[in-house]
């Protein structure tokens, strides 16, 4: 008989008596005997264990599954839970999420100019500065452009093109010139150039933003102060279906245009300015517009995008209003405006040859 | 803390030594909700409770078998406590949980418990494995001798052994065999 199978009859006490004593005899004389009963009693004790191990969980199984576990569930969970793990569990995530959807907004928004104020509204309102470059880095290279100038201080005027521009006419013999706020805003430094070409640098000496108006000062020495100046300012309101015109620099040459007067309101109803049908374009914000006898009625400062003949013009009133704002402390004294009309009895043509000399490209750096 | 109907302790002692089928049923019913409350406030889910849970009636049932379960404590309270400690461990294997919990019921260390069941559920590991490399008919034979308790001359007509010798010996050699695989690991 096998050693295993005596050890196994012995254990299962399927030996005789005889066989039992003789097997435990042996066993108290053989200690590696005695040795493997031991670990072989051990042995199938495991496997015993293995095996009721195994039927418990198989009969746990079949109680859990019919038990309702979801009606426990919800018996011994408080109401509301479900919603306080999900909340735990998540909440990080959705604050990573939430505070990247509030920067993408207003990224999106500031990057599309949503805070700048003047254009908030009016996606359609275009105001006529002439633009050179879109570019990005507009004020750096503006900023570059002004160290450029100090550096080079003889230079008189600088050779990198300007970036923006609009038009400007002389308001008085003493050098002041009109233009708009939005041509000048931001600006580094501003030149005028005249009907020749010629450059002269000047200073702003006042701006009015919600008037969208900017009186400049020419401050270079060299700039020879007309004697009169053949146009008026017109003190009242002007009557529908005026016959208009203007002048400025769309681009480098000055250029004429004529319409009418549409409305006594601008965009969206602003009663600042009127609406001209008179196609007009980038470059000739800051441009009087002049009735048939010479007298300025406005100061030309924007158009309205996909509508046909909707242009705006700021109201003479509004602009005299805004001159007579200036303080006087600030200058020494108050700014005239000129009064004397020598235009009236020209035609067209000749009171064109006579304005373009106190018309000027403004250029901004 | 959950109030429902729970056997006598010393009724479900006696029970589980006695062998009665119907004990394990009144144990799970009257303990699993609380189990499941624990681990589902918990970070845990319906299977994850189930787990924890049939492990701690495996230690309980254990114990008691072993026949060293003084009962100083409720039953509820050991129960609860070896749950406690067996999800914490599987929180910190997860690391979805630095060892907080909250609690619904007292607790008992319990940690000499869970270590020897640790122990005898790495050997059920090792039986498990060692049976499943057995192959067939010897696992099926050896579990039906030494596990279900047949006797060799079911087992004989069971595998068509022309007589319970033959039977005999070809279980001593699937018994050898399992040995060997089963100290090798």
């Amino acid at each position: 008989m096998d050693i295993t199978e005596q050890i196994e009859a012995y254990l299962l006490d399927e030996m005789s008596a005889e066989e039992a004593a003789a097997f435990e005899r042996l066993r108290a004389s053989d200690p590696d005997l005695d040795q493997k009963v031991v670990l072989h009693e051990q042995f199938i004790k495991q496997m015993k264990d293995y095996g009721e191990h195994r039927k418990l969980i198989s009969e746990m199984n079949a109680i859990h599954s019919s038990l309702d576990v979801e009606s426990i569930r919800e018996e011994v969970i408080p109401f509301g839970l479900k919603v306080r793990t999900m909340w735990r569990k998540y909440r990080v995530n959705g604050a990573v999420a939430a505070s990247v959807a509030l920067m993408a907004v207003f990224t999106t928004l500031f990057s599309t100019g949503y805070f700048n104020k003047a254009t908030s509204i009016r996606s359609d309102y275009n105001a006529l500065r002439r633009e050179w470059s879109r570019d990005i880095n507009t004020k750096v290279k503006r900023s570059q452009n002004e160290i450029l100038q100090n550096i080079n201080a003889t230079t008189k005027e600088p050779s990198a093109p300007s970036l923006f521009g609009g038009t400007g006419f002389a308001l008085n013999t003493e050098g002041y010139i009109v233009t708009n706020y939005h041509v000048v805003k931001g600006a580094d430094s501003i030149y005028i150039e005249d009907n020749d070409g010629k450059s002269f640098k000047t200073t702003t000496v006042y701006v009015h933003p919600s008037y969208d108006i900017a009186v400049l000062k020419v401050t270079d020495p060299s700039f020879k102060l007309p004697k009169s100046l053949p146009y008026s300012f017109k003190k009242s309101g002007a009557d529908l279906g005026l016959d208009v015109y203007t002048l400025g620099y769309p681009k480098d040459d000055i250029t004429y245009t004529r319409g009418y007067l549409s409305s006594k309101s601008g965009y969206a109803g602003d009663t600042l300015a009127y609406q001209v049908d008179i196609s007009v374009n980038g470059g000739n914000s800051g441009g009087p517009l002049l009735d048939s006898k010479g007298n300025v009625v406005g100061v030309v400062n924007a158009k309205q995008d996909r509508t046909d003949g909707a242009s705006f013009a700021i109201k003479s009133a509004y602009l005299l209003e805004a001159i007579d704002a200036i303080p006087k402390d600030s200058l020494g004294r108050k700014v005239s405006v000129n009064t004397k009309n020598t235009l009236a009895s020209l035609n067209r043509g000749e009171q064109i040859k006579k304005i373009g000399n106190y018309i000027y490209m403004v250029k901004v750096y | 803390m959950i109030k429902r109907s729970e056997p006598a302790d010393n009724e479900v002692i006696l029970g589980i030594l006695n062998g009665s089928k119907g004990i394990l049923e009144e144990i799970y019913k009257a303990y699993f909700p609380m189990i499941l409350q624990l681990v589902v406030m918990n970070n845990g889910n319906d299977d994850d409770a189930k787990d924890v849970f049939q492990e701690s009636v495996i230690v309980l049932y254990d114990k008691v078998k072993k026949g060293d379960f003084v009962l100083n404590s409720k039953l509820k309270t050991f129960l609860y406590s070896v749950c406690r400690r067996l999800w914490l461990k599987r929180l910190a294997q997860k690391s979805r949980n630095t060892g907080n919990i909250t609690d619904f019921e007292d607790v008992l260390t319990v940690e000499d418990d869970i270590e020897r069941h640790e122990e005898k559920d790495r050997q059920f590991t090792m039986m498990e494995s060692a049976l499943g490399r057995l192959g067939e008919p010897c696992k099926t034979i050896i579990e039906d001798y030494y596990i279900n308790n047949r006797s060799m001359q079911e087992i004989c007509e069971k595998f068509g052994y022309t007589n319970a010798d033959n039977a005999k010996n070809q279980k001593y050699k699937c018994l050898q065999r399992l040995k060997k695989l089963f100290f090798q690991g």
